[in-house]
């Protein structure tokens, strides 16, 4: 019952800051939801018995994906709004009618298509930082390298392209 | 009692709103938060599932999740910047250069 309460709770949290996301004129007021919605996603994280991952979603996203967020929005200060110009051929109402279509069709896989769950397969233990370590240096050690090169690479990509000249 | 499936319709409502976000609006820096917001929303999925199947591999794949969802947010970003130095808008109207 306290599960559902907080499911619901959390759900409706995260749900409703990503509307304002989504609706919010300004893209400073944006980017303050969006590090709310993370929060509550982390939450939801605990409630998964997912600890290390609620770390990293507080840590890498509120703390350093957002802050980015925040630093390019300072950086391009508008004199005219982005949303002053429209463009004739630009259907939203569209858009938010296939948005629409990709909802029902997704909840419909999930309605029709989730027959029964699969059999457990071992346990969690709630210190499940050892088991994710053990899983990334042994089984997982070629993703996981190629993901330390993909970073260095977007670093540096980042870098050139930011740069006014070289 | 909550289920997989509640966290599965948490998270495709999650991914609904980011689309409406890609889709309806200008400012592209929002239209990145709101990828953001779906990567997110594959995030919840994975780990639901690791934790209905009581396996952690499910969390090892979302922490490769958050790092694309890093690298994807420093090179938009670095775009977004180098457009804007060079076209002063960050309206993705007017960012029809390839556009036929």
């Amino acid at each position: 019952m306290a599960e559902a309460v907080a499911f619901y709770i959390v759900a409706a949290l995260i749900l409703g800051f990503g509307v304002l996301v989504i609706t919010a004129k300004s893209a400073v007021h944006s980017i303050l939801f969006l590090v709310a919605d993370f929060l509550c996603v982390a939450a939801l994280y605990v409630m998964l018995e997912a600890q290390f991952l609620a770390v990293i979603q507080v840590m890498v996203y509120a703390g350093g994906i957002l802050v980015l967020y925040l630093f390019v929005v300072m950086l391009v200060n508008l004199k005219r709004p982005p949303e002053a110009h429209r463009d004739p051929h630009r259907l939203g109402r569209l858009g938010a009618v296939l948005a629409a279509a990709i909802f029902v069709e997704l909840a419909a896989i999930f309605a029709v298509g989730w027959t029964k769950p699969a059999e457990v397969q071992g346990t969690l233990s709630p210190n499940n930082v050892e088991q994710i370590g053990r899983a990334l240096y042994t089984e997982y050690l070629i993703p996981f390298e190629l993901a330390s090169v993909l970073l260095l690479v977007a670093m540096i990509g980042a870098i050139i392209l930011a740069k006014r000249e070289l | 009692m909550i289920t997989t499936t509640h966290y599965m319709m948490l998270s495709v409502a999650l991914f609904t709103l980011g689309v409406i976000g890609v889709l309806t609006r200008r400012n592209v820096i929002i239209v990145l938060m709101s990828i953001e917001l779906m990567l997110n929303a594959v995030n919840i999925n994975f780990v639901a599932f690791s934790h209905q199947l009581q396996n952690d591999v499910g969390q090892v794949f979302a922490v490769f999740v958050v790092v694309i969802a890093a690298a994807e947010a420093a090179v938009g970003l670095g775009i977004i910047l180098a457009l804007y130095r060079n076209t002063e808008t960050v309206n993705i109207d007017e960012m029809n250069l390839l556009r036929w």
